[in-house]
């Protein structure tokens, strides 16, 4: 009889097949499937972990699941037509989609917005960046195990944000209301009212789910010093968002790139030093104070300005030969679009630089170490959406 | 630091290799294979450059050549920088940069998956968004067929005298996509 200690069906390090069965037992080692239908990922995304006990041992993420090959379609339809597939990119923040590649459609076709769009472009990405981490706090403490107590908190703003998108546009998640040239409509007079309002009511409520989750003694037990990240291997993965300003890097785009109308806009840059999963929950809701500062700054502007909110671009509108990009602070981190123009009527080459995906790649490091349990807290405190990992 | 000094900076550094300076919105400088995995390094340690943050790593079908357009940053400066590296199609390979922006690792093996360009030295290059058997590289310009257009559309672009070459991404190669370009 072989001496169990002396087999190493799995070494450690080494690269788990991807056609593996469930479950495969070796000596110390088991390679198991996390997803890619499990409620915690957040959509169809699969880890393959392998297992030294309760240990992580290696990560490997396995993605694709949802590709529809965004860029290669954005080559058949017109710059115009290509918002809409923005939409379904981050479907938590269409709003953030269409401003990213109408910045980049207007750098290669040298367009400049007219000052009330940008203010409504503001607008617009702040709320939905606040719905946005409505979500990923609400489904991070679901995670965690408060249950749907806190989901349910963050939905109902949510909803009452996508209700005031409604108003503006007619949709509740895929707007294409940022789009080339500007924003598509003016606002019905109703929208300015039922806006203050729900500003006004929503420091409260962020006050909520503090109240639910920040000093929970159990979400801090999950949470605190959790996949801790450090900043230099932050930067070198390339990674954005919340993740990099919860290790302590003070950056974000708003402020060190500035972009549309940002620099008329007084906000202060949430970041924490701790780098571990309860560092990113806490960056996500002192963001969420800071867009109601900046949305409110930015409903302010639009009442006291008039004029265009949008160019008029023609269906077949063509970008003269030659490249533009445009790189933003959406909800997830740093979003950018480069667009190639060949003269057409359809972009030549269209990539997205989507920051869920970027994210992910130190996955594997942040969760060598920890037990089964964190691999749940660690993926949903980077807060991925699979719609923009696999375009 | 624009690209021109930016060029300098590396030519001073570098004389033996090709730099040339891009004009267009985005910019950057075309260097040349050889070259290009001890330029990054110098773009990352150098102290006046400090490029130590990967934004974004894509690659462009031209039809003769690919282009690889690394934009990487400063964090520091809050300032950009385009490399390109330009590859011939029967000849696609572009030594990896995963040694020196470990963010570079998924985003080559997005470039390998949808473009079909090897990154000698990756550690670990497969498919990443398609499944392991699939045939073919989508982003390339020759890659499917066209479809046809549905007859609203169709009619819309006789009105505007419009090619249908010019909707259709997919060309298939051959003339038609050489005709694509010179429209």
């Amino acid at each position: 009889m072989v001496d169990p200690g002396t087999l190493a069906i799995n070494s450690l390090g080494s690269e788990p097949s991807f056609e593996t069965s469930a479950v495969q037992v070796g000596a110390n080692n088991i390679v198991i499937n996390l997803g890619p239908q499990h409620p915690s990922t957040h959509g169809v995304f699969r880890l393959v972990l392998t297992l030294e006990g309760e240990t992580i041992r290696a990560a490997d993420s396995v993605m694709g699941y949802l590709h529809r090959g965004t860029e290669k379609i954005c080559e058949e339809g017109t710059y115009l037509q290509n918002v809409t597939l923005t939409d379904r990119l981050d479907y938590l923040a269409g709003m953030s989609n269409n401003m990213a590649y109408s910045m980049a459609v207007e750098h290669t076709a040298g367009l400049r917005v007219p000052e009330r769009g940008e203010y409504l472009r503001v607008l617009f990405a702040e709320l939905q960046r606040y719905a946005s981490h409505c979500v990923a706090v609400g489904t991070f403490g679901a995670d965690v195990g408060t249950f749907f107590t806190p989901l349910l908190y963050t939905f109902r703003e949510r909803e009452a944000i996508l209700d005031l998108f409604e108003l503006a546009c007619g949709a509740r998640m895929t707007f294409t209301f940022i789009r080339p040239g500007g924003a598509a409509l003016e606002l019905p007079e109703e929208f300015f009212p039922a806006c203050e309002k729900l500003l006004d009511d929503l420091p409260r409520k962020v006050d909520e789910y503090e109240r639910l989750l920040t000093d929970n003694e159990i979400f801090i037990a999950r949470t605190r010093g959790v996949g801790k990240f450090a900043a230099a291997d932050g930067i070198a993965w390339g990674v954005s968002g919340p993740i990099l300003r919860g290790s302590g890097v003070r950056y974000d785009l708003r402020r060190d790139i500035p972009y549309s109308a940002y620099p008329a806009f007084d906000f202060a840059v949430i970041t924490r030093d701790e780098g571990d999963a309860y560092a990113r929950y806490l960056v996500r809701i002192g963001e969420m104070r800071e867009s109601i500062k900046i949305a409110r700054q930015a409903l302010a502007k639009l009442k006291s300005t008039t004029g265009p909110t949008v160019l008029k671009l023609g269906s077949f509108f063509r970008a003269p030969p030659g490249e533009g990009f445009s790189r933003i602070e959406a909800p997830r981190g740093e979003l950018g679009f480069y667009v190639v123009s060949d003269g057409g009527i359809a972009p030549y080459r269209c990539k997205c630089r989507a920051p869920s995906f970027i994210n992910i790649g130190p996955l594997a490091e942040m969760l060598r170490g920890w037990k089964v349990a964190d691999v749940i807290v660690i993926l949903g405190s980077i807060d991925i959406v699979l719609g923009e990992v696999d375009r | 630091m624009a690209s021109a000094e930016l060029a300098g900076r590396i030519a001073a550094r570098f004389p033996s290799a090709s730099i040339v300076p891009v004009e267009s919105n985005v910019g950057g400088i075309l260097v040349d294979r050889a070259s290009l995995v001890d330029i990054c390094v110098f773009l990352r340690d150098d102290s006046a450059c400090r490029f130590d943050y990967p934004a974004s790593l894509t690659a462009i079908d031209y039809l003769d050549y690919f282009e690889v357009v690394y934009q990487v940053r400063s964090l520091a400066r809050g300032e950009d920088a385009t490399l390109r590296c330009r590859v011939p199609r029967d000849d696609a390979q572009v030594p990896s940069v995963t040694a020196i922006w470990s963010g570079a690792d998924f985003q080559e093996r997005e470039i390998f998956d949808l473009m079909g360009i090897t990154f000698p030295g990756h550690p670990n290059l497969r498919r990443i968004l398609l499944w392991d058997e699939f045939i073919g590289h989508p982003l390339r310009k020759d890659f499917g067929l066209p479809a046809p257009l549905p007859p609203a559309v169709q009619e819309a672009l006789d009105r505007e005298g419009v090619a249908a070459a010019n909707v259709i991404g997919h060309t298939p190669p051959g003339p038609r996509a050489l005709d694509r370009r010179a429209s």
